[in-house]
């Protein structure tokens, strides 16, 4: 059987590859994604205490270290039965979105944009964030720094950290906002709304003016149907830090809702031996494998799937772009009692841009509710701790944090569903498809095959921080083909 | 390319903070970029392994490696970056004291595995488990073996200079940057070799603004347990077990200025051998009883002495002497 390993780059040192395995007849016989690092947090935070959990979980990912924070601040909360007062939950919301603020800008400017600006064709040389600020201009550089740099700003504030933030605890949070700082992030999220908005306008001239981006985009190589999960409020709106978890179908109907303390009646995780990471799924579908479909326990959970699983967006700017989205890719009206669904997964970064002005124009939102600046942080736990689940949405995923512990509140059990790896195995198929399509009877389409794959990849943001530790960034790859004897008969190269 | 001298940094089992650490450097990243060239650098720039593996011994003039040896490639990534550094530095408090994933050394392989592939959403009734080779109906798949414990850069390659925290804080790192830049331009000396670079000398309470009354305490504290944290008073005089007094300066008191307390991420204070003895110390002189019982007492009531005196400092600790007591068990079992 002939073989092609893709090795991107960084992953060859040590974070993940691909196996290509081809038939008799020169096709796609099966395709494997190994991630072959582990760490071991939920065995070796046991016997730690529980508020130190905020901090010990920001150590999995320095990319997503408010995350960590987050959902083990309110699995803090729920571990103890205490509801933290308003303005301490409003503090930690806005900490949240000044981060999602960064990290979504990141994304789209550093990685996602330059396929899309620059083309997918153009020299690799072009495919960057300087290619992008020679195109658009100057002065969108200064702005995309900017950008970075209020969110970094906020979090600080808020966190008291630039990376691995350290205030919020079991009940509040341990630090309140003067009004001077608030006065500060009021005028950063308003510029941050402006620039949200610059930004969608880019994607609509560049990407959306485009035919050839938008049948890309249409094609069916980066489409599958599988069913979405993402965090909604009491609206059904999108929600980064609170609600219920939204379960929708392929077909737009919603399989319901969960609570954080319901999530082991709808998730589990599969064990393979070739791969250090485990395949969660949709508990009440079942696993069928890596395959698309209604009857396939699948799940995506990224920007795409949080507007899949929502009904709407909060504030009114991203309602509207939320509502040109849906009306520009699903054309077609949706069945009555359904919701219209994108599959396509290079729509991921139009929604990640929508999610970007939500979060601009929630930190406005927030930093002018009264109650801000308020010394009313922190309520004192009473009862006696035992078990706690905290989930907020990751930007690259819904987030689960389960908490055990004994009565001194020191933990005897941790489960950890994070980010990425709930999109372990859509990821695993978009690479298999890419891969079936560009390989056909032995014929492997060099040309643009490794971009074509490193796109698949890129729409999820993959970010193996949590589970090895990629930052998202360009994959460097690099695939070898072998004859049946493992003997190489040529290689391919990109970034490398 | 130039004859610029060359720079490279890595990530072994690390969390990308300390990358993202370097990246808040903001311009002061152009002067990294006007002083060497970049020539391995995953996160920043496209990879190029194989180009590392094809220079000359000691051709990269400085390397930052961070993260803690877990497997058997960050092992072999050490070896490779140390024979082609001249300068290594074990950079940030996974690769200098194995950091949180460190605390994994407490226990055995098969606990963390069991804890990872077992938990209460995982779907796995026959017990499958992941294994460096395995086989599949297309052929054969390999992953990194999962060492017994976590290792610390210095104990599978020699290192030249240590730089802490978890991760280095920016203006540290963009100090270090320059003063390498003047060395190399022979305007400035480099500090002695096995020297800890990008830290003060002194402890996180001699730069926390907090004020100590040399007050003692009748017990320790949880941070959740108190109604407000009084914002002036040392947080240790207020109960809350901060590991500041044994913690290096070089961060700014940044937690403890916040209401939070030290955990203790910039390692070992100068001078200090092992970081749980001294702050055995430091918390013992804090205590308000001379009654042994009494004193137990107290002791008892932090909820997490291991954990506390070595939460970042475990894996290159004075303990790792010692077998851990899981490897014992574990051998008279079999």
């Amino acid at each position: 059987m002939k073989r092609i390993t893709i090795d991107p780059i960084t992953r060859l040192e040590g974070h993940g590859k691909i196996e290509i395995f081809l038939d008799d007849e020169g096709d796609v016989a099966n395709t494997y994604f190994q991630v072959p690092e582990l760490r071991g947090f939920e065995r070796f935070c046991v016997g730690r205490p529980v508020e130190e959990m905020p901090l010990l979980t920001n150590r999995i990912c320095g990319v997503c270290p408010e995350a960590h924070h987050m959902a083990g601040a309110k699995a803090c909360d729920a571990v103890y039965k205490v509801d933290p007062p308003r303005p301490a939950k409003l503090l930690r919301e806005l900490l949240y979105s000044g981060f999602y603020f960064t990290d979504h800008t990141t994304h789209f400017y550093a990685l996602a944009g330059p396929d899309f600006v620059m083309g997918p064709d153009a020299p690799v040389a072009q495919r960057n964030i300087l290619g992008i600020i020679h195109k658009v201009g100057l002065e969108i550089g200064g702005k995309v720094i900017q950008a970075r740099k209020y969110g970094h700003a906020i979090v600080e504030m808020i966190g008291g950290r630039k990376v691995h933030p350290c205030t919020s605890i079991p009940g509040g949070i341990t630090k309140h906002l003067t009004n001077e700082e608030r006065d500060q992030i009021l005028e950063m999220g308003k510029w941050a709304v402006e620039f949200a908005q610059f930004s969608l306008k880019l994607f609509n001239d560049i990407v959306l003016g485009n035919k050839t981006y938008v049948d890309l985009i249409l094609g069916d190589i980066y489409h599958h149907r599988t069913y979405y999960i993402g965090t909604v409020d009491d609206q059904n709106k999108v929600n980064f830090y609170d609600g219920l978890v939204s379960v929708m179908s392929p077909d737009g109907e919603r399989l319901g809702k969960y609570a954080a303390h319901e999530y082991t009646d709808w998730i589990a995780e599969r064990v393979e031996p070739w791969t250090y990471l485990k395949f969660p799924y949709l508990k009440k579908v079942g696993w069928k494998g890596l395959v698309d479909g209604k009857d396939s326990g699948v799940y995506c959970a990224t920007p795409l799937s949080r507007l899949n699983a929502a009904d709407g967006m909060a504030t009114p700017l991203a309602q509207e772009e939320y509502e040109r989205f849906y009306t520009t890719l699903v054309p077609d009206k949706a069945t009555p009692g359904t919701k219209p669904i994108v599959h396509h997964r290079l729509a991921t970064h139009w929604a990640r841009l929508i999610e970007l002005l939500y979060a601009a124009e929630h930190i406005v939102e927030l930093a002018s509710d009264p109650e801000i600046t308020s010394d009313n942080v922190h309520t004192v736990p009473t009862e006696t701790p035992t078990e706690g689940v905290g989930i907020v949405e990751a930007p690259r995923g819904t987030l689960t944090h389960h908490y055990w512990t004994d009565e001194r509140g020191v933990l005897t059990k941790v489960n950890l569903v994070v980010g990425t790896t709930n999109n372990y195995a859509p990821i695993s198929m978009s690479i298999k498809k890419a891969a079936e399509q560009l390989i056909t009877k032995g014929t492997v389409v060099t040309e643009g095959m490794l971009n074509m794959v490193e796109m698949a990849f890129r729409a999820y943001d993959p970010c193996f921080g949590c589970a090895t530790h990629s930052l998202p960034g360009r994959m460097p790859l690099q695939v070898t083909i072998r004859d049946a004897c493992g003997e190489p008969i040529d290689v391919l190269k990109q970034y490398c | 390319m130039s004859d610029k001298p060359k720079f490279a940094m890595y990530w072994a089992a690390s969390c990308g903070g300390c990358e993202i650490a370097v990246l808040n450097i903001g311009e002061k990243i152009l002067d990294v970029d006007a002083n060497f060239d970049v020539v391995f650098w995953p996160v920043a720039m496209d990879a190029k392994y194989k180009d590392v593996e094809a220079m000359a011994d000691e051709s990269i003039t400085l390397t930052f490696f961070n993260g803690g040896i877990r497997n058997s490639e960050n092992e072999a990534l050490a070896k490779l970056l140390r024979r082609k550094s001249k300068i290594l530095v074990s950079f940030g408090s996974c690769a200098c004291e194995g950091c949180i994933p460190g605390l994994a050394n407490f226990s055995s392989p098969r606990e963390v595995f069991d804890a990872a592939y077992a938990t209460v959403s995982t779907d796995n009734p026959d017990g499958t488990r992941p294994a460096v080779r395995v086989t599949v109906p297309e052929g054969d798949l390999e992953i990194p073996e999962f060492y017994p414990v976590l290792k610390t850069l210095d104990q599978v390659v020699p290192v030249d200079y240590y730089m802490p925290g978890c991760p280095p804080e920016s203006h540290q790192i963009a100090a270090v940057i320059d003063l390498v830049i003047a060395a190399l331009k022979g305007e400035a000396e480099l500090p002695p070799p096995g020297a800890t670079i990008g830290a003060g000398d002194s402890t996180v309470c001699d730069e926390c603004p907090r004020t100590r009354n040399i007050k003692k305490i009748k017990s320790f504290t949880r941070i959740q347990d108190l109604v407000s944290v009084d914002p002036e008073l040392c947080l240790l005089e207020q109960g809350i077990p901060c590991n500041g007094p044994a913690t290096r300066s070089g961060c700014g008191a940044l937690c403890p200025k916040v209401g939070a307390q030290c955990i203790g991420c910039y390692g070992a204070a100068d001078g200090v051998v092992d970081f749980g003895a001294r702050l055995m110390t430091a918390f013992a002189s804090v205590i308000d009883s001379d009654d042994p019982d009494d004193i137990d007492r107290i002791l008892d009531t932090l909820p997490d002495p291991a954990g506390q005196f070595y939460r970042f400092s475990l894996a290159g600790s004075l303990l790792r002497a010692a077998k851990p007591a899981w490897m014992a068990s574990e051998e008279s079992v079999a």
